[in-house]
């Protein structure tokens, strides 16, 4: 399979596979205008098989959703054709709706304009709780 | 400015400062009478609680200020779609601190983070009730003198009830303290509530039976055994007796052992065993007003 290596924009490597969609959506990256390829169970040495996202402009990702969906995942910023920054995901502290609560108790089903902010609570098993419920995220 | 929403939110050395003037105030009504001269309290409840409210504004009164109350949401701005943050927004124009129950959980914190004055969480829904903690706390120091190396029965509903998470997320921060949790299978404490015991290196162990691990107590926390919590009648019939504390079964308990009750009680506790000195559930009633005021004084800075 082919696909045009890109000039200038992003490319989101190491995804864990069959995540590449769930970050499709939550970066929103269907609203953008230029090119953006998906690639899907590409083989990789060390995860066996991974996702591949790459977009065909300068855009800023937040990376506080890639470090949730997939904290494996790296960053390659490309400028001119070449590689001039590699970043790390790590797994964010703090997530501002990113995800949402689902406890029909919890202050933020009623509150419109509150936003959903879950806090990480517990870092090997990814754990994120609701700062006013305490729900876990799913 | 800082607020209370959890009881994780007070340091262990906070929780002995507010023990400290509680006993102070105990000893010395007359040197707060006028510690908050001039200040008031607005009490927003948005959920009935007749108990909580009057020992709130009981305190505020015995320290000298005044209290603004809002005890019926439907005649107030909540009942015309306020927001939580509007109205904390509104009430601390008014007020000098502000204790608030809310049906929804996590309200009062978002309460405090729009809120120029102190919130305090008077319970939301089935989530925190930090004074009632403070409550069983100062009430667990009054009786026994000390925090430390105590065995902590706690019978009834542990599944459901917030008032047994959290005084056993608070004592899990002292040493020597063997929790022994009596509930019926349906009713178990919580694994994420074990794991808390387990990660500060304390023992506990579980039972259904009262009558077996009485003798050992040093405290007996009795909670209600609610019927709506069981999936058939014959279940909550086979169990509801058990749990029925009664001067026949405090045979067999230590003579120093103090018998806890966050109230209301229903029948779990025999009106006969009130007038045995280990029942401690009404001086417990009093000692949340105690509590409540020093940690009104605590969080209105006054000295």
């Amino acid at each position: 399979m082919n696909i045009d290596s890109i000039k200038n924009g992003i490319v989101i490597d190491h995804i864990e596979a069959g995540k590449g969609m769930e970050i499709y959506n939550l970066l929103k990256l269907d609203t953008l205008g230029c090119s953006v390829a998906i690639i899907k169970n590409a083989s990789s040495n060390k995860m066996g098989k991974k996702d591949i996202i790459k977009v065909d402009a300068k855009i800023d990702l937040d990376m506080d959703i890639l470090g949730f969906v997939s904290p494996s995942a790296t960053v390659d910023i490309i400028r001119d054709g070449v590689l001039i920054e590699k970043k790390k995901i790590t797994l964010p502290e703090k997530l501002v709706n990113v995800i949402y609560c689902k406890n029909p108790r919890c202050i933020s089903s009623t509150e419109q304009e509150l936003p959903h902010i879950f806090n990480l609570t517990n870092k090997e098993s990814r754990e994120y709780r609701c700062i006013y419920c305490e729900t876990k995220g799913e | 400015m800082r607020s209370v929403i959890d009881i994780k939110d007070l340091s262990k050395e906070e929780i002995a400062e507010l023990v400290s003037i509680s006993e102070d105030i105990i000893s010395n009504p007359q040197k707060y009478a006028h510690k908050c001269d001039g200040k008031k309290l607005a009490t927003l409840f948005f959920e009935p609680s007749t108990r909580t409210r009057l020992s709130f504004e009981a305190a505020m009164y015995e320290l000298g200020g005044n209290v603004l109350s809002m005890s019926d949401s439907a005649s107030s701005s909540a009942s015309k779609g306020e927001s939580v943050a509007d109205t904390a927004k509104v009430i601390s124009c008014y007020a000098d601190i502000i204790a608030m129950r809310h049906p929804k959980e996590g309200a009062p914190m978002v309460a405090s983070m729009n809120s120029t004055v102190p919130v305090i969480n008077a319970g939301d829904g089935g989530h925190n009730h930090p004074t009632q903690t403070l409550t069983d706390l100062l009430t667990i120091h009054r009786e026994k003198g000390r925090f430390d190396n105590l065995t902590v029965g706690l019978c009834g509903d542990l599944k459901f009830g917030r008032t047994v998470h959290s005084l056993i997320s608070a004592l899990t921060r002292y040493e020597g303290i063997k929790f022994v949790l009596i509930s019926p299978e349906e009713l178990k404490v919580p694994s994420y509530v074990k794991n808390t015991i387990k990660e500060n290196g304390l023992e506990y162990k579980q039972t259904t039976d009262l009558m077996s691990v009485l003798p050992e107590l040093d405290i007996l926390y009795m909670t209600r055994v609610q019927r709506e919590r069981f999936f058939n009648e014959e279940d909550y019939l086979r169990l509801k007796d058990s749990y029925v504390l009664t001067p026949e079964k405090l045979e067999s308990a230590k003579i120093d052992l103090s018998i806890m009750h966050p109230l209301p009680r229903v029948n779990e506790i025999s009106v006969a065993v009130d007038n045995d000195p280990r029942a401690c559930y009404f001086r417990q009633a009093l000692n949340g007003k105690y509590i409540r005021m020093a940690l009104i004084l605590k969080l209105l800075e006054v000295e």
